[in-house]
């Protein structure tokens, strides 16, 4: 489950950890946090980001927050060797320098949101020799449905990808928003329904991690959490070859019992899935989840909770 | 007969908001059997409810602030402490009504404590900065003050009949249409924030036109306190942002009520139009918050290192260019909708570019304090405290800012941290530092500086011991509005985000401790001169409390900083300058059209949030009268007879003429 196979915590620490020193954290000191160790491309280009622009502006700011502290004990009233200045309050040399100095800091980090925002953007395909694995993703209240059109297999909740190799997801909701995040790969990316938005990611080396959903999306959000295996090619090859076996049929009538509000469901896979599925949905052909069920609450103007108790 | 209302609207089988509602129930009708035994209540009437007077009007507005803060505090303590319990674990709230505390704490803090806190300043301060007797629209002000605080009771109803929103303080669609919030909880969000968004509106053009028409001969805009210039671009984000509001709560409205299109998935709706709406008003609504608390810490340094604000024009420049770019950063909000590179690329520069103001204000307040003698009273700590916090919150604010950044911080607790370290850091501890600096011009006495040491202490390491792990969480992907936690690694963080909790409930104790022990050293704690602090600007200029007139004879400014010049003058003269000719004043008379207005619209929420439209229809009509019967009325003001004008300056002036005597024979410098 999910909530065991918890990330474990790594003797690793990132060599410029400036966040961490900041957060005067000790505890957590000997393993990382899970985006300052990020398993992929996308994520090490998002933390180097983060850490850089954490560094250019902590070289401006600690020594301003230093200047207006030691002004403050230099010219405490009661310290009289200090020269009283009563009707000091211009200096054009000084006015100068207080602009240039933020304008000068924006330009450098303008620099770095050009550049960093067109070789992150999330549609943007990564650089590979391997060809690039597709999977649609799906929101659902409250689970994640994955599905590979061109393996035409599917799961809930549990999203299987072969490590070192770039993965092209398609993303929307079959309900209401919600944010596809893998913390250790990198970017998230809204859910939405009616919409689809992509991402590429990629993991180098197999691994046990998670995903979850970064956008409330009403009671059973707090379960949004999903499995993500990356395995090598061998072992990915072979999970396909396993799940056509194995699993039950994902099609429009199966696809209609995932639209009932549920928390934390098992980690399912569905041996054949129907390619042209994932269309559907994103084109609102087939029906959106169905909210609330009973419709009619038992409480007058008062929302019963479904999520997990049905 | 009352729509969809009826007994089992009173969530009975859930304590936490039965017993809350039953002790706010209790305190009222004690409050009221009070009042009525001592027989307040026509002063009540009188003198506060149906008063058009600014200085009362902004007092109201305070108090109904802090009453808010401390409810959306009770929600964070709640959020807080389930959050640590509810590790692998389901907590005391179950997630319907955990997600209300969350919603609840969003929408009230900003728009029932903060707001009202930020307008509340401006409606005291504004006018007597100015060196006016009123704002341009005093009845209107009263409308105004009166519709926030019906928007706020109609919030704190829902806790008791019914429910409120569970969608988040930004009740974003599909969510929040009928399909999946088919409860009252959106209906109430709406119609409190709709009534509440009009009285802010009301008195943002009634502080614009005071301000832009009002000032008091030779006050031109150049030499008006920075104080007045934050308010002035506050309210003018005020205009321009809060009719987006207005439209987009109507058309999700419409959406819930007459099953329209406008945000739905389907049927050529669009759900990011509300997602853009809602920010084009929501992101000016921060710097609608923060700017006046720049103003209030702009007083504040300058104050108290006996010093002019150094470069006023840079500081009025860094205003206004933070006013026009605050309209044009929105989008930051979603960088992750996948807005495409270009367009993020856009967003993310401009919002940074805010921070070229900030900086430059920080600055300028450094430079302020430099060749100063800098005392470090009670709201000189909360403004040294803002910086540090302040300049923190800003270096988070930014790198959000930068969208590949922004692509794993986004709805983290890294978010939530920042987002708290800029509103607590700036605006609250701006509004505290504000309350110590004014509360002597607005009751007469100085607060308890011990106390208001002990509270600024508790509430600084409060805040980060609360705050830094949050950031750490988010750093780690911990995603916000969690109602339980399935990673037990996080226990650690959050258990010392309670530590903090524990501590600013300590600071808040000690913040309502100070106001007590000063209520009963008030004698010991006079302002009589009424210049407490050795102020700069006119409002130190009366007494305090200062009469309801503000000033016997209208001022006339000769420069910047207007009183501090009148105040040299008088240092060098070795006397106050002569006594003037007084003249009776023409005052606006009270009107109890803002409280009724206010009452038939908390009717009409009401009535519509329960679908009872006869109730809905005639409360609207009562309204409407009561309109028609204010625009009958012949008598507007009245005449404050020479006698009193003179009496009241009278006794100022000896206040003053004997502070001076004995400064002369210290031989001080003022």
């Amino acid at each position: 489950m999910i909530w065991r196979a918890a990330r474990k915590c790594q003797a690793r620490l990132l060599a410029p950890n400036i966040l961490l020193l900041l957060s005067l954290g000790a505890p957590l000191s000997s393993c990382s946090l899970a985006i300052l160790d990020p398993l992929g491309p996308v994520g090490r280009g998002n933390a180097q980001i983060l850490i850089d622009a954490t560094i250019i502006m902590l070289a401006i700011v600690i020594p301003t927050i230093a200047l207006a502290f030691w002004t403050a004990w230099r010219y405490r009233a009661s310290n009289k060797k200090a020269d009283y200045l009563p009707y000091w309050s211009y200096s054009g040399r000084i006015e100068a320098v207080v602009w240039s100095i933020p304008i000068l800091t924006i330009m450098f980090l303008s620099g770095l949101i050009w550049i960093g925002s067109h070789e992150l953007d999330p549609f943007r395909p990564l650089p590979s020799k391997a060809p690039t694995l597709e999977v649609q993703v799906v929101s659902l209240d409250w689970k994640w449905l994955f599905i590979y059109p061109e393996e035409k297999v599917a799961s809930v909740n549990q999203l299987v990808i072969p490590a070192g190799r770039p993965v092209h997801f398609s993303i929307t909701s079959a309900s209401v928003f919600n944010v596809f995040f893998v913390p250790r790969l990198g970017s998230m990316i809204y859910a939405m329904p009616g919409m689809t938005s992509q991402l590429y990611l990629q993991a180098d080396r197999p691994t046990q991690i998670w995903g979850t959903s970064a956008q409330f999306s009403g009671d059973g959000f707090s379960d949004m959490q999903f499995n993500v295996h990356s395995l090598t090619e061998d072992e990915f090859a072979k999970w396909i070859d396993h799940a056509k076996l194995a699993g039950p049929v994902l099609d429009q009538s199966s696809y209609s019992d995932l639209l009932h509000q549920s928390q934390r469901m098992t980690p399912t896979v569905y041996g054949k899935a129907d390619p042209h599925l994932f269309h559907l949905i994103a084109n609102q052909t087939v029906a959106s989840g169905a909210g609330p069920q009973p419709e009619a609450p038992d409480h007058a103007g008062r929302e019963t909770s479904t999520g997990g108790k049905h | 007969m009352f729509g969809k209302l009826d007994l089992s609207a009173i969530p009975l089988s859930q304590p936490i908001p039965l017993i809350t509602s039953a002790i706010v129930v209790v305190i009222g009708l004690a409050v009221a059997v009070l009042i009525t035994t001592k027989k307040l209540w026509p002063y009540l009437w009188h003198e506060w409810i149906t008063s058009v007077d600014h200085k009362r009007i902004g007092i109201m507005y305070c108090l109904l602030g802090i009453l808010m803060l401390i409810r959306g505090f009770a929600d964070a303590i709640m959020m807080r402490t389930q959050q640590a319990v509810a590790i692998n674990a389901e907590g005391y709230l179950p997630p319907e009504h955990y997600n209300q505390i969350f919603t609840a704490h969003g929408t009230i803090m900003i728009l029932f404590g903060a707001m009202p806190l930020v307008l509340g300043f401006m409606n005291f301060l504004v006018p007597l900065q100015l060196g006016v007797r009123d704002v341009a629209f005093p009845t209107f002000n009263s409308v105004g003050f009166w519709l926030t605080a019906s928007g706020a009771l109609l919030v704190n109803v829902s806790l008791l009949v019914g429910e409120f929103a569970r969608t988040g303080w930004l009740p974003y669609p599909p969510l929040s249409e009928t399909t999946y919030s088919p409860g009252v909880g959106v209906d109430y969000y709406l119609w409190a924030v709709q009534i509440s968004g009009i009285g802010t509106l009301i008195t943002g053009i009634n502080i614009v036109t005071t301000i832009l028409k009002m000032r008091c001969p030779g006050m031109s805009y150049l030499r008006m306190p920075v104080f007045c210039w934050t308010a002035l671009a506050s309210c003018l984000l005020i205009v321009a942002a809060f009719p987006i509001l207005t439209a987009t709560l109507a058309m999700l409205t419409l959406d819930r009520y007459v099953g329209w299109h406008y945000f739905t998935s389907m049927s050529g709706g669009n759900p990011m139009m509300f997602v853009n709406l809602i920010w084009a008003w929501g992101h000016p609504e921060v710097y609608i918050l923060i700017l006046p608390a720049f103003g209030i810490f702009s007083e504040i340094f300058s104050t108290f290192s006996g010093k002019p604000l150094f470069g006023y024009r840079s500081m009025v420049a860094a205003t206004l260019f933070i006013c026009v770019v605050s309209m044009l950063v929105w989008l930051h909000h979603f960088f992750t909708m996948g807005a495409g590179a270009a367009v993020n690329t856009f967003f993310g520069i401009s919002s940074s570019i805010i921070a070229v103001g900030t900086g430059v204000k920080i600055y300028n307040w450094i430079f302020t304090m430099y060749g100063g003698r800098v005392r470090l009273e009670v709201p000189m700590l909360w403004s040294l405290g803002f910086i540090f916090t302040f300049i923190l919150g800003g270096l988070t604010g930014v790198l959000l800012a930068i969208p590949p950044a922004d692509f794993v911080t986004h709805n983290s607790m890294f978010l939530v941290a920042h987002f708290h370290n800029v509103i607590i850091g700036g605006v609250v501890f701006g509004i505290f530092a504000g309350v110590e600096f004014w509360f002597p011009k607005a009751f007469g006495f100085r607060l308890h500086a011990g106390w208001g040491k002990a509270a600024f202490w508790l509430a600084l390491f409060g805040f980060w011991v609360t705050f830094t792990p949050l950031y750490i969480l988010g750093l780690d992907g911990m995603t916000r509005r969690l109602q339980h936690i399935n990673f037990e690694h996080w226990t650690p963080w959050l258990y010392v985000s309670v530590v903090g909790i524990a501590i600013l409930i300590a600071g808040v104790v000690a913040q309502v401790l100070q106001l007590i022990v000063s209520i009963r050293n008030r004698d010991a704690l006079r302002d009589v001169t009424g210049d407490p602090w050795d102020g700069r600007s006119l409002e130190w200029a009366t007494a305090s409390p200062p009469p309801f007139f503000n000033f016997a004879v209208t001022p006339n400014v000769e420069g910047e900083e207007a009183y501090w010049g009148i105040k040299l003058r008088a240092i060098e003269t070795q006397q106050l300058s002569p006594e003037p000719h007084y003249e009776a004043i023409e005052m606006p008379i009270n009107s109890p059209v803002g409280f009724y207005t206010a009452f038939f619209a908390t009717v009409f929420g009401f009535a519509m949030i329960w679908y009872i439209w006869w109730l809905a229809a005639l409360s609207l009509l009562a309204a409407f009268i009561g309109f028609v019967v204010f625009a009958w009325r012949d008598v507007h003001e009245f005449e404050v007879p020479e006698e009193e004008v003179e009496r009241a300056e009278r006794k100022r002036r000896a206040a003053r003429e004997e502070f001076l005597n004995r400064l002369a024979h210290e031989g001080g410098t003022a």
